[in-house]
C-alpha cells in the first residue's frame, strides 16, 4: 500500500495511538534494564547517580567472563555450522523445483521452530546422557550439535529468500562457461548468496546465544553458558551486576541483529 | 552424479545433524512414556501405562481402586492452556494496530518500523523476561511511579502472579504477532480500501469488511506463532511465577528432578508435544485454501 | 572466501570439540546453588595450580539422577546425609584415600561416625544446618517457633510468605505439624497435611529462594527458610528472626565426596583434605552463614556467627530437630503428588 496522503483511507480511529503505545512498551522495560545498570546505588529503589561500578564488578568477576566467552565462541561455532549446513539445504530445496520428499525435509527442518524446547531440552538431556556414558565423552560437542540443529531453520530462511530472487539462468550461463559446477558455483552464485548466508548466520548466531532452555538441559561440568548461568543467579541474588550483564548481552544481539538488518537490506 | 542425488547429498547433513539431534530423541522420549519410573529418575524397561494414566488421572489415597481427576495436573493443563490463549489475544489487540500502523507509513520508514520491533524480538529471552521483571516488582518501576503520582500507597504485588507470567509473555512474543500481520497487511490493494471508503461510509465498517479480512492469513498465522511458544513456556513462568502457578513445562522439569518420575515427565512432554500439533493443524486449516490458490494461480 | 571460511570453520570446531574442559588439572565440582565460596575457590587454585570449575543443583534428587544417568564430568558432590547412603549402597562415590586426606581428625567428634557414613569412609562435613521459619519481626512479634507460620500464618503475613522450593524440607515440616513422623504414609495424616497445604499456599506469595532484596525491602515477611539463609537476610536486616518450630524440624549435613567416575581423583581428594582444615571450613561457613562440622574452626569464624541464634539450637527446642531422612519410592510419590498439588 503506497500510501503518503495524511488523512488517509487507511487511517482506523486509535490505532495510530495503540501502535505507539505499543513501541513505548516495547522498548520502557529494556531502557529501565539499561538504565539501572549506570545506576550509583545498589538497589532498584532509588538512583544515586551516574556510575559504571557494576561494570567493572561484572568484568572483574571471573565466573562473568568464562562464561560470557563461553557463550561467545559456542554461538560463533553452531551459528558457522547451522549456516553451513542450511545453504547446503536451501541449495537443494530451491534450486531444481518440486521432488518428492520435499514437504517432510520441510517439516524437518523447521522442527526445532515448532516443538517447545523444554521437550527438546528433556530429551536431549536423556539421550545425550546414554551417549556421554557409551563414549565417555563429555566435552562441549554435546552443546554446539544441539545448538546448531536449534539454529538451522533461523540461518535457513535468509538463504533461502535470498536464493529464490537469483535469477537461475545467471548460473546455467555461468555453468556453461566455467564449465565446471563447483567452480560456476564458487564465482556466480556464491558471491550472490553471500549476503543471505551472512544474515543467516547473524540470525544463527543470536539465536545460539539465546537458548537458555536447550543449554540448561545439555550442559555437563563447568559448561554454564551466559544464559544459564544468569538463570542459576536471577533466582537468587539480583543485583544491579545483573543489569550490567543483561545490558552487555543486549548490546551484542543488538549490534548482531543491525548487522542482518543491512546485511539483508543490501539489494544483489 | 544425478540432479536427485546431488540434491540428497546437499541435503544429507542438515537432516542428519536434525534426525539425530531434533527428531530422534522425541521418539525416545514417546518411548520413555511407556515405561516404568527407575528408583531414582531414569526408567525400568518394563512396559507401563502408569504414566499416561497419571498425565490426568490419580487414584483416591485411601482406596486405589477409586479413580479421581488429577486435580493439579489438569490446573496446570488449564493454566497453560489459557494463559497461552490470553497472551495471544493480548498480541492480537497490541499487535495489529502497530502491524497497519507500520504498513501504511511511506514505503521508506517502512523497514525502519519494522526494525524496531524486530529489535526487541531478536535481543535474548532471559533478559526480556528480566527486564519484565525489574519493571513490575514491589520497588519496580510501575509501583514507584503510581506510588509517587499517589495513585496508590502500597505496591501492588504483580510479581509472582498469573498476570506477571501473562505480560511478560506477551511482551516476549509480540513481535511474533507483528510481522505475520505487517507481512498479510502490506499486500493489501490500497484501491480496495478506498472502494470501501466509498461504499461503506464509516471506517469501523471499512475495517470489519475489508481490512479484518484480509489480514487473516497473518492474525492466523500470528495467533499460531505466539500460541506455540507461550504453551511451552518454562522461562517466563519460572522467573515471574514465583515458582508456584507452574505451568505445563515447569511441571515437566520438576518430573525429570525432584518427582524422579521421568515417564511422566515424557508423557507430559508428549501431551504438550500434542497440544502444539493441534494448534498447527488449525493454522493449516486456515491457511491452506489461500496457500492452495496461490499455488494453482 | 569460501577457503577462509571452511578455514575458520575448521578452526572452530578445533576449539569447540577438541578443547577438554576437563584437561589434567580440573577439578569439577557440583554443588548446591549459592553455597561455595569463591575465596576459597581462589585460594584452593594458587595454592595447588588446580583449575576449579562449579556447577549447581537445586535438589538431591536432580544431583542423584544427573550422576546416575553418567557422563556428568563430575568430580566432587555434596550430598544431604539423608541421601548419602544412596549415593554408597550404588557405588557412585570413591572411597577418601587416607594417604591424601590426612585431616580426618579435624571433624568435630559429633560429625566423625555418622550412621549416614560410618566411619567417614566416603565423605567429610561440607555445612550443617536446619530448616525451620522466618520471620520479619516488624511485622508480626508473636511466637514463631511454631509452622503455623506458613502453614496458618496470623494475618499480617498472609500474601507475604516465601516457601523454598524444597519438598522434602516442607513435607517434613507439614507431616510433624500434623502429628506425624517423617516419611509417614498413614493415610489419615497425609490427608490432614494436604488440607492444610491447600489452604496455606493461598497465603504464600512464591515458592522460590527468596532474594535479599526481597526481604530487605520487605515484599517478603516469613517463610520457609534454611537458618544460615536466615542468618543471611538478618545480617542484610536486622528485623528478621529465624524459629524453630516445635512440633518438629529438620537437621540436615551436606557432605562432600567425590565420584566413583571422577576425572580427577587426585585432584578431587586434595580438595577433601583442603577443606578439612579448620581455617578453611571456616571461610565455607563465613560465606554460606551454616555451621561447619570441623573442630576448631570456631576462631576463625565471623564474629556475627559465634553465638548467632540462628545457628545455635536453642536448649528447649533441640529435642524437635530430627535428622532429614528420604523417603521410599511410594512414599515420595505420595508426597509429590501432595506437593504438585501445592504448586498448582
Amino acid at each position: 500500500m503506497a500510501d503518503t496522503g495524511r488523512s488517509a483511507v487507511t487511517r482506523i480511529p486509535g490505532f495510530t495511538a495503540a501502535a505507539l503505545l505499543t513501541f513505548v512498551l516495547l522498548y520502557v522495560p529494556i531502557a529501565t534494564l539499561v538504565v539501572y545498570s549506570f545506576n550509583a546505588a545498589p538497589s532498584m529503589s532509588r538512583w544515586d547517580g551516574f556510575s559504571l561500578q557494576w561494570y567493572e564488578a561484572a568484568l572483574q568477576n571471573r565466573q562473568v567472563r568464562e562464561v560470557a566467552l563461553r557463550s561467545l565462541w559456542l554461538a560463533l561455532a553452531a551459528g558457522t555450522m547451522a549456516t553451513l549446513v542450511a545453504t547446503l539445504a536451501a541449495l537443494a530445496t530451491v534450486r531444481g523445483g518440486r521432488f518428492r520428499g520435499r514437504t517432510m525435509i520441510h517439516a524437518l527442518i523447521n522442527q526445532p521452530l515448532m516443538v517447545p524446547e523444554i521437550v527438546t531440552g528433556v530429551a536431549l538431556m536423556v539421550v545425550f546422557s546414554v551417549v556421554r556414558v557409551r563414549t565417555g565423552y563429555d566435552g562441549m560437542a554435546y552443546l554446539v550439535l544441539a545448538h546448531t540443529a536449534f539454529c538451522i531453520p533461523f540461518a535457513y530462511l535468509p538463504v533461502r529468500a535470498r536464493l529464490e530472487t537469483l535469477d537461475p539462468t545467471l548460473a546455467h550461463a555461468a555453468a556453461d562457461l566455467y564449465a565446471s559446477r563447483v567452480r560456476a558455483f564458487l564465482h556466480v552464485t556464491l558471491p550472490l548468496l553471500w549476503p543471505g548466508v551472512l544474515a543467516g548466520f547473524m540470525l544463527a548466531f543470536v539465536i545460539s546465544l539465546d537458548a537458555v532452555v536447550i543449554t540448561e538441559f545439555v550442559k555437563s561440568a563447568g559448561q554454564d553458558t551466559l544464559p544459564t548461568w544468569m538463570l542459576g543467579q536471577l533466582r537468587r541474588v539480583v543485583t544491579p551486576e545483573m543489569n550490567a550483564v543483561a545490558t552487555l548481552l543486549l548490546g551484542v544481539s543488538m549490534l548482531a541483529v543491525t548487522a542482518f538488518f543491512l546485511l539483508s537490506r543490501r539489494r544483489g | 552424479m544425478t540432479a536427485a542425488q546431488r540434491r540428497w547429498l546437499l541435503l544429507a547433513p542438515a537432516v542428519a545433524i536434525l534426525a539425530c539431534v531434533a527428531a530422534g530423541p522425541l521418539l525416545v522420549m514417546l518411548v520413555y512414556s511407556f515405561l516404568e519410573p527407575g528408583e531414582f529418575g531414569g526408567v525400568r524397561p518394563a512396559f507401563s501405562l502408569d504414566a499416561w494414566f497419571s498425565v490426568l488421572f490419580a487414584r483416591d489415597m485411601f482406596d486405589p481402586e477409586i479413580v479421581e481427576p488429577n486435580i493439579a495436573h489438569l490446573a496446570i493443563l488449564w493454566r497453560s492452556v489459557s494463559l497461552a490463549l490470553q497472551t495471544t489475544l493480548v498480541c492480537i489487540v497490541l499487535g495489529f494496530p502497530t502491524a497497519w500502523f507500520i504498513a501504511t507509513r511511506p514505503r521508506g520508514t517502512r523497514e525502519l518500523w519494522l526494525f524496531l520491533v524486530t529489535i526487541p524480538f531478536w535481543t535474548n529471552l532471559l533478559v526480556r523476561t528480566f527486564a519484565i521483571q525489574e519493571v513490575i516488582r514491589n520497588r519496580g518501576l510501575v509501583n514507584t511511579l503510581l506510588m509517587q503520582a499517589g495513585v496508590i500507597d502500597e505496591p501492588i504485588q504483580m510479581l509472582y502472579t498469573d498476570f506477571a507470567v501473562l505480560v511478560g509473555m506477551a511482551y516476549v512474543f509480540l513481535p511474533l504477532m507483528v510481522l505475520p500481520l505487517y507481512a498479510a497487511m502490506e499486500r493489501v490493494d490500497r484501491r480496495l480500501l478506498e472502494a470501501a471508503r466509498d461504499l461503506y461510509a464509516s471506517r469501523w465498517r471499512m475495517f470489519r469488511e475489508v481490512v479484518l479480512p484480509l489480514s487473516r492469513p497473518g492474525l492466523v498465522a500470528g495467533s499460531v506463532l505466539v500460541f506455540i511458544p507461550a504453551i511451552g513456556a518454562w522461562v517466563t513462568p519460572r522467573l515471574l511465577g514465583g515458582g508456584r502457578n507452574l505451568m505445563l513445562g515447569n511441571l515437566i522439569e520438576l518430573q525429570f528432578g525432584q518427582g524422579r518420575n521421568w515417564p511422566l515427565g515424557a508423557a507430559l512432554s508428549m501431551t504438550l508435544l500434542a497440544l502444539v500439533l493441534v494448534a498447527l493443524l488449525v493454522y493449516l486449516r486456515a491457511v491452506d485454501p489461500d496457500t492452495r490458490r496461490r499455488d494453482h494461480g | 572466501m569460501v577457503v577462509r571460511a571452511a578455514y575458520t570453520f575448521a578452526l572452530v570446531l578445533a576449539v569447540a570439540c577438541g578443547a577438554p574442559v576437563h584437561a589434567a588439572g580440573t577439578l569439577n565440582i557440583y554443588n548446591w546453588g549459592n553455597y561455595t565460596p569463591p575465596a576459597l575457590i581462589q585460594k584452593f587454585e594458587e595454592q595447588t595450580g588446580i583449575r576449579v570449575t562449579i556447577t549447581e543443583y537445586d535438589s538431591n534428587d536432580t544431583a542423584l539422577a544427573r550422576v546416575r544417568r553418567g557422563g556428568h564430568g563430575f568430580d566432587i558432590v555434596v550430598p544431604s546425609n539423608s541421601y548419602l547412603h544412596f549415593w554408597i549402597d550404588q557405588d557412585l562415590l570413591m572411597p577418601l584415600d587416607r594417604a591424601v586426606v590426612r585431616g580426618l581428625d579435624n571433624i568435630d567428634p559429633r560429625w566423625r561416625d555418622v550412621d549416614f557414613d560410618p566411619g567417614r569412609r566416603y565423605s567429610v562435613p561440607w555445612l550443617w544446618g536446619t530448616t525451620g521459619v522466618i520471620v520479619d519481626t516488624s511485622v508480626w512479634d508473636g511466637d514463631i517457633d511454631t509452622a503455623d507460620i506458613f502453614l496458618d500464618p496470623p494475618e499480617p503475613l498472609r500474601g507475604r510468605i516465601n516457601v523454598i522450593p524444597q519438598m522434602s524440607d516442607v513435607m517434613h515440616l507439614a507431616v510433624r505439624a500434623a502429628g506425624g513422623e517423617p516419611c509417614t504414609d498413614d493415610r489419615e495424616v497425609l490427608q490432614a497435611v494436604r488440607a492444610q497445604l491447600d489452604r496455606a499456599r493461598h497465603h504464600w506469595i512464591a515458592i522460590d529462594y527468596g532474594t535479599i532484596d526481597g526481604f530487605v525491602a520487605g515484599d517478603i515477611a516469613a517463610g520457609v527458610y534454611w537458618n544460615g539463609a536466615a542468618l543471611r537476610v538478618r545480617l542484610a536486616r536486622d528485623d528478621f528472626r529465624f524459629g524453630y518450630p516445635q512440633t518438629g524440624f529438620p537437621i540436615w549435613m551436606d557432605n562432600a565426596a567425590v565420584l566413583a567416575d571422577a576425572r580427577n581423583p587426585e585432584a578431587a581428594m586434595k580438595f577433601i583434605d583442603f577443606i578439612l582444615e579448620p581455617e578453611h571450613a571456616a571461610m565455607i561457613s563465613n560465606f554460606a552463614r551454616y555451621a561447619n562440622g570441623i573442630a576448631g574452626s570456631e576462631r576463625y569464624l565471623d564474629e556475627v556467627m559465634r553465638d548467632a541464634p540462628e545457628i545455635r539450637v536453642p536448649d528447649e527446642l533441640a529435642d524437635a530437630g530430627r535428622f532429614s531422612v528420604a523417603c521410599p519410592r511410594e512414599v515420595h510419590a505420595l508426597y509429590m503428588r501432595i506437593w504438585t498439588e501445592v504448586l498448582r
